[in-house]
């Protein structure tokens, strides 16, 4: 499956990921509009920063989730077809164990207005034809949308540029 | 095939960067050439930052960028300031940018007319019957006075109001605007003292721990929209005026097939008639120079407001607005593109690079890395004006001839509809009462209302696109059209601004009064359904009007049944024309989302409460159609207010 890669060095810290986002998951679909509805949607991603650096974080979409162990009501479940977890929300009783059980920290409280015992997580904008929103939005590059294979081969080429280059240099 | 249908051409090519056949012609050779242009670039940039696409981003101080997040925290800037003040900060920021370029402009203006007056400048004053009414208006004594004695009274009548140190409004603004709107501005706090000073102020205000209200940041904005009004466009035109003659009627044309494929092509561009005039007088005296260098001739043309200028007044065609610039480099033809100040965008050397075309800068603050500077002072304007003319014959020679392709599209165009020419051509149907004829009719139903359709290009929208449907609709409900700017050119280019225009777009009403205007006036057919009346700063000709005709029914200028539309607006200095435009009562469409809808606070001042104010406000409509209906509503609603 594809999953969401992020080259660390190319983020900006711009949070244009995180508006792109909060858009897709919006009435409206619309940035002008989406700002003034009734219940603004919270990004599913995160840009965080810490000194030395930043990282948009949003859910890995595990393939062994434990979220998906932890949920009581099965509202977490993976997706056979796409094996994104995903979350219904008309099952969550609001336990937030899967909050607590999240390594990455990026299943969080809904915003009020929708079924408020509800969490909200990355769905990798399954409703989107274009795939996540965050990666059409990201101006520098730095996130990817793609298979682990794709994304693998892609670093190891880059690897052997810069130590091709730097051989030379030495010889 | 008919000029008149070169719109649907444009629609039926599918393009959705142009609605201009020609343009789309060239934006197809750019792509086989390998070269990049506006759309391109713009392409490039998407998708832009939602942050500065809703004016939250704060970089005033290095603190920041601080950014105010709508979906939720951060709700406040490092120093504090929430989206509203943000939004009001930013936007004041933008109309200063407007007014500035306006003013200073008009400044430039002055200063050549106080040379010429002292006969230290290679212009020759021909604007005598302006001379008279400006002086007039501002109370200057012309009895006994040669012109170019009084012209220099005028020019220092303008210095004052620049360098002047009191708190009363300037003399300019309250010679030249109605009585009681310099009573309502008067009663809001937001008369400019010194155009100057209020800039400097506004920039200080705007600044890091000055003024925390974004209500009275609105209010700054309200007065620098008419220090634009007045310190630009009113003194550009009314100095421009007096330099070089006011506009009559004359017939042109437009659109990138006005180049010659045999002849030397000068295109000037830019916004100053100071340069675009000199050129113009010598390339018109080099001809033969060209001749001989194996051309058949010298072929003028203009781009954005200098072409403007020079169309108005001399009749030199307009090869193109805004997005047309790049392309009339591309067409391979252009020997030499004059630039001046404004609207040029600093691709064109790059561009320039890629054809023999040479593009010469004239001015101190307008300089381009990989153009030719040739300095345009007033004092050596004809030494500069020769050598930058020669320059082109000089580059004819090397004119790839294999790369030249010129878009056989043009289309005939009048311009040169000043308020002098409008009334004239109405003295001749009455000359006792010259506004009678067009108020009668007003007041009949047969001219519905009027609309000024002004501004720019824009590639967030296809060219000239959203204008032409606007207008289209309009002047089916006869509603009668004046136009400035790239919008002008915008119209001029589909047949909007020559006779057989009015029969084929005015509604019926309309089309039997400009007939009749225009048969009277000796035009031999009906005035085109939309009046070319200049450049940008020549949006103070729509206010003339429109006081003109606010004071023979003695009432507002907001209880007229009139509207303004920027339908592909991209400079700054839209933005501070249409805040003068709303300061001055009206309705102001805007078809390209500002960047103020971070803030709700800001979008209902804008959009609303001003009104409440000064009886104008702005309203933002992305759909032509439904843009005409708001107008056409607003105007059904001033009529019935009126009782007509």
């Amino acid at each position: 499956m594809k999953a969401i890669f992020v080259d660390a060095k190319k983020c900006l810290s711009c949070h244009s990921c995180e508006l792109a986002c909060s858009v897709a998951h919006s009435e409206s679909k619309n940035l002008y509009a989406a700002i003034s509805e009734a219940f603004p949607k919270r990004p599913r991603v995160h840009v965080e920063a810490v000194p030395g650096g930043a990282f948009p974080i949003q859910c890995r979409h595990c393939e062994d989730p434990v979220c998906v162990k932890t949920c009581v009501s099965n509202a977490l479940f993976v997706d056979e077809d796409s094996g994104a977890v995903l979350h219904d929300e008309g099952r969550c009783i609001g336990c937030r164990m899967c909050i607590l059980a999240c390594p990455f920290g990026v299943i969080e409280e809904q915003e009020a207005g929708g079924n408020s015992c509800a969490v909200s997580k990355c769905d990798l904008c399954a409703a989107e034809p274009g795939g996540p929103a965050c990666i059409a939005a990201c101006p520098t590059g730095a996130l990817s949308f793609e298979s682990a294979e794709a994304y693998s081969k892609d670093k190891r080429r880059k690897y052997l540029i810069q130590f091709i280059e730097e051989e030379v240099q030495h010889v | 095939m008919s000029e008149n249908l070169y719109f649907e051409k444009g629609l039926a090519m599918g393009d959705a960067r142009s609605a201009d056949p020609a343009a789309i012609e060239v934006l197809k050779k750019a792509k086989a050439e390998g070269v990049e242009t506006a759309h391109e670039r713009y392409a490039a940039q998407l998708p832009q930052c939602g942050f500065g696409e809703l004016g939250v981003c704060c970089r005033q101080c290095l603190q920041g960028p601080c950014r105010i997040n709508p979906f939720g925290e951060p709700k406040l800037g490092v120093c504090g300031a929430d989206a509203d003040l943000i939004v009001a900060r930013n936007l004041l920021r933008t109309i200063v940018g407007g007014a500035a370029s306006h003013e200073d402009h008009a400044y430039s203006a002055i200063r050549c007319l106080y040379e010429a007056a002292q006969g230290k400048a290679d212009y020759e004053i021909k604007g005598f019957d302006k001379i008279q009414s400006v002086a007039a208006k501002l109370g200057i004594e012309t009895e006994g006075k040669e012109p170019k004695e009084v012209a220099e009274a005028i020019a220092l009548a303008a210095f004052h109001d620049f360098g002047k140190f009191d708190d009363e409004p300037m003399h300019w603004l309250t010679a030249t605007a109605p009585a009681e709107r310099v009573e309502v501005w008067q009663s809001l706090g937001v008369i400019p003292r010194n155009p100057d000073r209020e800039i400097r102020t506004a920039m200080h205000e705007s600044a890091m721990g000055v003024d925390g209200d974004p209500v009275n940041l609105l209010l700054a904005c309200l007065k620098l929209g008419l220090v634009d009004g007045y310190g630009g466009l009113q003194m550009g035109t009314d100095i421009q005026d007096i330099l070089f003659g006011t506009p009559s009627p004359v017939k042109s044309a437009a659109n990138l097939g006005v180049l010659s494929k045999d002849n030397v092509n000068i295109i000037v561009h830019g916004h100053m008639p100071e340069v675009s005039e000199k050129v113009v007088e010598w390339a018109r005296k080099l001809e033969e120079e060209a001749v001989k260098a194996g051309a058949k001739g010298i072929t003028l043309a203009g781009v954005c407001c200098s072409g403007n200028e020079v169309l108005m007044r001399q009749g030199v065609p307009s090869a193109g607005n805004f997005l047309s610039q790049e392309l009339a480099i591309i067409t391979g033809a252009v020997e030499v593109m004059v630039v001046d100040v404004q609207c040029f965008m600093p691709s064109l050397p790059k561009i320039a690079a890629c054809y023999h075309t040479k593009v010469v800068t004239t001015t101190p603050i307008g300089k381009l890395p990989g153009a030719e500077h040739v300095e345009l002072v007033p004092g050596d304007a004809d030494a500069k004006a020769q050598s930058i003319v020669r320059l082109a014959i000089d580059n004819f020679k090397n004119r790839n001839a294999a790369k030249v392709e010129i878009p056989d599209i043009c289309s005939e165009a009048w311009g040169g509809f000043s308020v002098e020419a409008i009334v004239g051509a109405l003295a001749t149907v009455d000359p006792e009462n010259p506004l009678k004829p067009l108020v009668d009719n007003i007041v009949a139903g047969n001219v519905y209302g009027a609309v000024g359709v002004v501004g720019c290009n824009n590639t967030k929208v296809r060219q000239d696109h959203q204008t032409v449907e606007l207008i289209k609709k309009l002047l089916q409900n006869n509603v009668l059209v004046v136009a400035t700017g790239c919008t002008a050119q915008a119209l001029a280019k589909y047949g909007f601004m020559t006779p057989d225009g009015a029969k084929q777009y005015a509604g019926e009403k309309l089309l039997a009064v400009l007939t009749a205007v225009g048969e009277a006036a000796g035009l031999g057919g009906p005035l085109p359904p939309v009046l070319h009346m200049g450049s940008c700063v020549d949006n103070s000709r729509i206010g003339d009007l429109l006081g003109a005709l606010a004071g023979y029914l003695n009432v507002s200028i907001k209880d007229l049944p009139v509207a303004a539309s920027a339908p592909e607006l991209q400079h700054e200095k839209a933005v501070s024309i249409g805040t003068w435009a709303v300061a001055l009562g009206v309705l102001t469409h805007v078809g390209v989302v500002p960047p103020v809808l971070g803030s709700p606070l800001v979008t209902k001042v804008l959009t609303e409460d001003v009104e409440g104010l000064v009886g104008g406000k702005f309203f933002v409509e992305l759909d032509p159609g439904k843009a005409a209906d708001t107008i056409l509503a607003h105007i059904a609603a001033k009529r019935k207010a009126l009782g007509i």
